[in-house]
C-alpha cells in the first residue's frame, strides 16, 4: 500500500516537472486548501448527523430516517435548505461585523486543522510548534461569538456573548494546562514529535495519575471552550433562546453551526493525539507481537477511531447533563480544574524529571 | 441605529430591560416576562397577561350546564379531568343528586391518573428548562400510556371532557385495567431510573438547590397553593383538607416539605406521582359495579343560590364558583386558577437571582398559561 508521503512526493515531482517551482507551490497550496474546505465540509455534514442519531437513540427514538437510506442525505438536504434561505441583516445591526463574524467563526476553525495529523505521513503542516499553535489560534474563536453577540443589537446575543467571553478565556487556562502536562512528558511541542513518542504505549497509560488526571481536565475545558452542553451558556435555549446567533439566519448561521462542530472535532482530534496516541495503534512496551498485528489496522482508522470515540462522549455528555450556571460555571474552572490543573502540572514535572513514567 | 436609552431598553437606572416572551422557550406558552437586568442579575420580574385570554368565564354565563364544563378542559388543559370533577361537584351541589359508587371511582382514578401525567410531563419539561433534553422523551414514554388509556375511555388525547353532572359520560373500556396495571408496573421500572438521570444529578442539585426560595408566610400572602405551597410547607392539599369524592376513604399521604426551594418543589411531585400511583393502586382492583351515572334530567337547571366546590388539580387548588338564577345557564362563573397565584409569587422569588435560576424557578412553579389567562 502506498503511504500517503508517497502519494504527495508523487504529485510534488509531477508538478515540478509540468510547472515552474514557484507556480507548483502555489498550485499544491491551493489542492490543499481545496482537500482542507472538502474535509471541512464533510465532517460537517457527517458529525451533525451523528450528532442528531447519537441524540434521537438516547431519547428512544429514531432520528432523521427519510432522507437517503437511514436519513444519512438528511444533512446534506439541511445544507441545501440553508444555502438557498434569505440571510436577514437586523435593522440596527452592526452589518460589517454582523456579515464578518460567521466567517472568522469558521476561519478560526479551518486554520487549526492544520497541525492535526490524521494518518501516518498525513498532516497539512507540522510546524515545530504545533501544540502552541493549537492553543492560540483556538483562543480566536471567541472574538467571533463576542462579535457576533455585539453587533446583532440583541440583548440576548449580548447576554450570550458576554457569557461565552468568561467561559471560554477561563476554560483556555485548564486547557492548556492539560497540554501541557504532556508537552512536559514528550519535551516537543511537535505533534509529529508527540505521536512518535506514543509508539510504546499511550500517554494516558504511560504518564501515571497526572495523564489520566489532565485527560479528564482536557475533556471538561475543551467541552466548555466550544460551548457544548453542560457548558453551552453562550446558546442556553430555554435561558437566551439561541444566545449570541439569535439574530442569524441561512448559511450565516450555517457557519456558525459549522464552525462549532468542526472545533468539536478539531479538539477531539488534539485530545485523541496528545493522550491516545494519534493515528498511532495500541501498542504494548515490547510485545512485538501484539504490536504487529495492531498495526495492520490503517492508522487513519486508529486516529479516526479514537477522535469519534472522543466526540460520542462530548455527544452524551450533551444529551445527559442539566446545563450549569455561569456563576458555578466559573466556581468549577477557577476553584477546582485550575489549582488541580496546576498541582497536576508540578506533579507530572516530578515524574519527567525522576524518569518514573513507563 | 436606535440612539435613545429606552430603544434600546436601559431603564433611567442604567438596568437592562429584557422581555422574556410571549414567544419564549422557557415560557411554556405565551407568557410574558418582563425582566430587569443589571448584568446577569435579576432585579425585578413583571409578568404581562393576557396573551391567551378567551373570556371562558364569559363564555360559560351562555353556555348550559352540562355544556360549559368543556371549555375547562381548555384552561389547565394538563388537568383537564379535574377541573371537569370540580365543576361536575359545583353543579351536583345544586342538582342534590347522589352520585353512583362506580362513577366516584372512575372519577379518582381519571383525576389520579391526569396527575400522574401532568407531573411526569412537568418533571420533563423542567429538566428541559435547566438544559437536559432527554429526560424530555423519557417522560413522553410514560405520558403516552397514559394518554392511550384516556383515548379509549373518553376518546380525546388532550382536552379531555369525560365528567358530567351526575356520573362520568361512558363506562370505562373493557381494556381499562389491563392498561392501568402495565402503566403502574411500567412506572415502579422507570421512577428510579429518572431519580438516577435528574434527581441525584450534582449539577441539577446544585442548579435547584436554595433558588427560589419562599417562606410559608410568604407562599401563604402570596395565595400559593398545591405542590408549590407544600414545599414550604404550607399544608394545602385540599383532598386531604376538604375531602370530595372517595378521597377520605383512601390511604394516602399529603406530601410536605420545609425547604422551600426549587429542589423541594421538584421534590414533592416526584413524592406525588408515588402517592397518585398508590391511589391508582389501591383502587384498580376495587371499581364497584353498577351505574356509572346517575339519572338527571335532559335540562339541568340549578336553584337560585350560590355554589362553589374545590378540587386538587396538579397544580393546586382549583376552585368553581357558580352564581345560579334558577335559569339554565350561571348568572355568573368564576374559576379560581391556581397557576394565577403561584404566578404572582415569582418575582418575589427570583429577585437577586440569575437569569438560570429564573427559568428553573419558573419552571418548578408548573405554569400552565391558559390555566392563568383564561
Amino acid at each position: 500500500m502506498m503511504s500517503f508521503s508517497d502519494i504527495a512526493k508523487h504529485v510534488d515531482r509531477w508538478l515540478n516537472g509540468l510547472l515552474p517551482p514557484a507556480w507548483a507551490l502555489t498550485v499544491e497550496m491551493i489542492l490543499v486548501g481545496i482537500l482542507a474546505i472538502t474535509l471541512f465540509a464533510v465532517l460537517g455534514l457527517v458529525l451533525v448527523l451523528m450528532e442528531r442519531k447519537v441524540a434521537a437513540y438516547m431519547q428512544i427514538r429514531l432520528g432523521p430516517n427519510r432522507v437517503g437510506p437511514k436519513g444519512s442525505m438528511q444533512s446534506l438536504a439541511d445544507t441545501v435548505k440553508l444555502l438557498v434561505k434569505e440571510g436577514i441583516t437586523p435593522a440596527g445591526a452592526d452589518k460589517f461585523l454582523f456579515n464578518l463574524a460567521p466567517f472568522i467563526a469558521m476561519i478560526t476553525a479551518m486554520l487549526l486543522l492544520a497541525p492535526i495529523a490524521f494518518a501516518r505521513d498525513l498532516q497539512i503542516w507540522d510546524l515545530n510548534i504545533g501544540v502552541l499553535y493549537v492553543t492560540a489560534v483556538s483562543s480566536l474563536s471567541v472574538i467571533a461569538i463576542l462579535m457576533a453577540g455585539w453587533s446583532s443589537n440583541n440583548k440576548y446575543s449580548l447576554l450570550g456573548a458576554m457569557r461565552s467571553g468568561a467561559q471560554i478565556v477561563s476554560y483556555e487556562l485548564s486547557a492548556g494546562l492539560a497540554i501541557l502536562t504532556i508537552v512536559v512528558l514528550t519535551g516537543s511541542l511537535q505533534m509529529s514529535a508527540i505521536i512518535e513518542a506514543q509508539r510504546d504505549g499511550w500517554w494516558i497509560f504511560k504518564g501515571h495519575v497526572p495523564a489520566v488526571i489532565a485527560f479528564v481536565i482536557f475533556i471538561i475545558a475543551v467541552t466548555a471552550e466550544t460551548n457544548r452542553a453542560p457548558f453551552d451558556l453562550a446558546e442556553a435555549e430555554s435561558e437566551l433562546t439561541a444566545g449570541f446567533h439569535t439574530e442569524y439566519s441561512g448559511m450565516k448561521f450555517a457557519l456558525f453551526f459549522l464552525a462549532e462542530y468542526i472545533n468539536v472535532f478539531i479538539v477531539c482530534a488534539i485530545g485523541a493525539t496528545l493522550f491516545l496516541g494519534g493515528w498511532m495503534p495500541f501498542h504494548i512496551g515490547n510485545w512485538e507481537g501484539f504490536n504487529r498485528i495492531m498495526d495492520v489496522v490503517p492508522s487513519s482508522l486508529w486516529f479516526f477511531g479514537k477522535t469519534f470515540f472522543l466526540i460520542f462522549v462530548i455527544m452524551w455528555f450533551r444529551w445527559t447533563f442539566p446545563r450549569l450556571r455561569i456563576d458555578q460555571l466559573l466556581n468549577l474552572e477557577w476553584k477546582y480544574l485550575l489549582p488541580i490543573g496546576m498541582f497536576n502540572i508540578l506533579l507530572v514535572t516530578v515524574i519527567a524529571i525522576k524518569g518514573w513514567h513507563f | 441605529m436606535y440612539t435613545t436609552t429606552e430603544e434600546i431598553g436601559i431603564n433611567e437606572l442604567g438596568d437592562m430591560v429584557i422581555n422574556v416572551g410571549p414567544q419564549h422557550p422557557a415560557t411554556h406558552g405565551v407568557l410574558h416576562l418582563v425582566i430587569t437586568l443589571n448584568g446577569e442579575t435579576i432585579k425585578k420580574v413583571e409578568p404581562h397577561l393576557g396573551y391567551i385570554h378567551r373570556s371562558i368565564e364569559k363564555m360559560c354565563e351562555s353556555l348550559s350546564y352540562r355544556q360549559f364544563i368543556y371549555s375547562t378542559s381548555r384552561m389547565d388543559y394538563l388537568s383537564s379531568h379535574i377541573n371537569n370533577h370540580a365543576c361536575a361537584m359545583a353543579v351536583e351541589k345544586g342538582l342534590q343528586v347522589e352520585i353512583p359508587a362506580r362513577a366516584e371511582v372512575i372519577r379518582v382514578l381519571m383525576d389520579e391518573l391526569t396527575r400522574v401525567a401532568s407531573h411526569i410531563l412537568w418533571w420533563g419539561a423542567l429538566a428541559m428548562d435547566v438544559g437536559a433534553f432527554t429526560p424530555f422523551f423519557h417522560a413522553f414514554r410514560e405520558r403516552e400510556m397514559i394518554n392511550d388509556i384516556m383515548e379509549e375511555t373518553c376518546g380525546a388525547r388532550l382536552t379531555m371532557n369525560y365528567m358530567v353532572p351526575g356520573g362520568v359520560m361512558f363506562d370505562l373500556h373493557p381494556n381499562f385495567q389491563r392498561r392501568v396495571k402495565a402503566l403502574l408496573q411500567q412506572f415502579r421500572d422507570k421512577l428510579d431510573e429518572y431519580d438516577e438521570l435528574v434527581t441525584f444529578n450534582t449539577i441539577f442539585i446544585n442548579r435547584t438547590k436554595g433558588i427560589g426560595y419562599i417562606s410559608a408566610a410568604d407562599a401563604i400572602s402570596y395565595g400559593m397553593s398545591g405542590p408549590s405551597a407544600r414545599a414550604s410547607g404550607v399544608s394545602c392539599d385540599i383532598r386531604k383538607i376538604y375531602p370530595y369524592g372517595i378521597y377520605d376513604k383512601l390511604q394516602f399521604n399529603e406530601v410536605l416539605m420545609t425547604e422551600g426551594d426549587t429542589y423541594a418543589r421538584y421534590m414533592v411531585r416526584m413524592k406525588e406521582i408515588r402517592e397518585s400511583l398508590s391511589i391508582i393502586e389501591q383502587l384498580i382492583d376495587n371499581i364497584p359495579e353498577g351505574d356509572f351515572q346517575a339519572k338527571t334530567k335532559a335540562v339541568l337547571k340549578l336553584p337560585k343560590g350560590e355554589y362553589y366546590a374545590r378540587a386538587e388539580t396538579a397544580r393546586g387548588d382549583f376552585g368553581v364558583y357558580i352564581v345560579s338564577e334558577g335559569g339554565m345557564t350561571p348568572y355568573r362563573i368564576k374559576f379560581r386558577s391556581p397557576g394565577y397565584s403561584n404566578l404572582s409569587a415569582l418575582d418575589h422569588m427570583t429577585r437577586g437571582s440569575k437569569i438560570g435560576d429564573l427559568v428553573a424557578t419558573m419552571g418548578s412553579l408548573d405554569l400552565v398559561i391558559p390555566d392563568i389567562d383564561r
